[in-house]
């Protein structure tokens, strides 16, 4: 049988043909991945210094960046609490940054609402920078050059890691819409 | 890329006020996080049976972490295996290396008897350990500095108990759960320890720098009598920490004592020892104390 469009029942997210994208892969994978990225704390890596970037806030902002209106605005307040479970960060600082950041993004959306890759690496620097900076401030810790000094390389590596971060949600990205569901 | 065309609400009265409402609602959330924000930092203890819960809930994905991290340590031995000198030269440098500690606190300790034997006739015996623990974790993206350990009410811990290692004190528990506590370590900024110099009375107070140092402060100021290379031990003042055990080894004098790297690295520590108070009496009575003395007398 000859076959006109060899895409037609085959495409990279899988069989054309009986099948569905999974509601709760699609909406779930998102939320997993942030939660999960909050957990770094638990990595078996003891730190006398700041060092690891604050991978799960990361994750939400490329996700965000990546997928405008996947998850809502309101979506910092649950993943901050979580964040805030067990940062070390006092209780409420997540949720109040985590949403402050979210709001921040979709106000430069409706001033750029076009997309680049410079464009959202520079949004996620402008916002990853103060989040670190005002996270160490109301860390309660007492604040000296020393300190400020401390979460420099926290804050060079958080920026520089932050495309690598957003390739690696685009690959969650393709898994997410995977059809993966069967029809019948 | 545009952002998608379903966000933009058009003339739908339902999506407007959708919307319209997710945006209420992160504003409120802003408004909800500063003022649990304000509580926690007015109440520190606030939230600890929360976030203790969690922590247990948690705490497997960290043993496991830890006993990953002991694995992959025992494949790089294999590897090292063929490199024997190499490997054999690191471990008697490391072996070195405890051995300049230990030898400080037994002289420490010594310098303790000699001064305890001459004012009563009384010996300190070391206590036995609540607990032997894994250091499961740390806030290793927040700038404070605070660890987790696999160990929680269940065994014995309760806050306030220190925590060492066989390289010397690591910190001290901050919040027990069932099965894990969150220990505040020595470099957080909000930790301070009394210490003294191993060989002589150079009393001063250890205060973490979150860089991963710590900053002595002398109590009595003066000439600075500090050197690159003393080391210091606990002091026992305020009862909290057992006197003797190692701290850290001055690298950098400053006007009003020096800058010291810890002797215990907690990344490079495995299993920690929880040990009890080392007198809870005297800590109960300061603490009552303090408490007697903060009201203000009516006559």
């Amino acid at each position: 049988m000859e076959r006109l469009n060899p895409q037609s029942r085959r495409d990279p997210y899988g069989s054309r043909i009986n099948r569905r994208e999974s509601t709760l892969l699609a909406y779930g994978l998102p939320w997993a991945t942030i939660l999960l990225g909050s957990l770094t704390p638990w990595l078996p890596i003891i730190s006398p210094a700041p060092v690891l970037p604050p991978v799960g806030f990361l994750l939400l902002l490329a996700w965000r960046l990546l997928r405008p209106g996947l998850l809502p605005p309101w979506a910092g307040l649950p993943l901050g609490l979580f964040d805030d479970l067990y940062s070390g960060q006092p209780m409420g600082s997540g949720v109040l940054l985590f949403s402050l950041a979210l709001i921040v993004i979709e106000l430069i959306e409706f001033r750029f609402p076009w997309r680049n890759f410079w464009l959202d690496w520079l949004t996620a620097a402008g916002i990853i920078v103060p989040y670190i900076m005002a996270a160490a401030l109301i860390s309660g810790a007492e604040l000296s050059p020393v300190q400020l000094m401390a979460i420099a390389p926290q804050i060079l590596l958080s920026v520089v890691l932050f495309p690598i971060i957003a390739r690696i949600v685009a690959m969650l990205d393709r898994l997410r819409l995977m059809r993966v569901r069967r029809i019948d | 890329m545009t952002p998608p065309a379903h966000r933009r609400s058009g003339v739908n009265r339902k999506a407007q006020l959708g919307v319209f409402t997710g945006y209420v609602v992160a504003g409120l959330g802003v408004v909800f996080g500063a003022a649990l924000l304000t509580i926690s930092l007015l109440r520190p203890a606030t939230f600890n049976g929360l976030r203790t819960m969690a922590s247990d809930a948690a705490a497997p994905i960290g043993i496991v972490g830890a006993e990953g991290r002991t694995g992959v340590k025992d494949v790089l031995d294999a590897i090292a295996g063929y490199y024997r000198a190499g490997s054999r030269n690191a471990q008697l440098e490391e072996e070195a290396r405890i051995a300049r500690v230990k030898l400080a606190e037994a002289e420490a300790i010594k310098q303790e008897n000699a001064r305890l034997k001459a004012v009563l006739a009384l010996t300190t015996e070391d206590p036995r350990p609540v607990a032997v623990a894994r250091l499961i974790g740390s806030t290793s993206s927040s700038a404070r500095r605070l660890g987790y350990i696999s160990a929680g009410r269940n065994h014995g811990v309760r806050p306030g108990m220190p925590v060492t290692s066989p390289m010397g004190l690591i910190g001290r528990v901050l919040e027990a759960g069932a099965v894990s506590s969150r220990v505040l370590l020595l470099t957080d900024s909000e930790s301070m320890v009394p210490v003294r110099r191993a060989t002589d009375n150079v009393v001063a107070f250890a205060e973490g720098r979150s860089d991963g140092s710590l900053r002595l402060r002398l109590v009595n100021l003066g000439i600075n009598p500090i050197k690159p290379g003393d080391v210091f031990v606990t002091s026992g003042a305020g009862g909290l920490f057992r006197p003797g055990t190692a701290v850290a080894i001055a690298t950098e004098i400053t006007r009003d004592g020096a800058i010291a790297q810890l002797l215990s690295n907690p990344a490079a520590t495995d299993v920690v020892v929880v040990e009890p108070i080392w007198q809870p009496e005297a800590l109960e009575a300061l603490q009552a104390h303090s408490l007697d003395a903060s009201p203000v007398p009516t006559d």
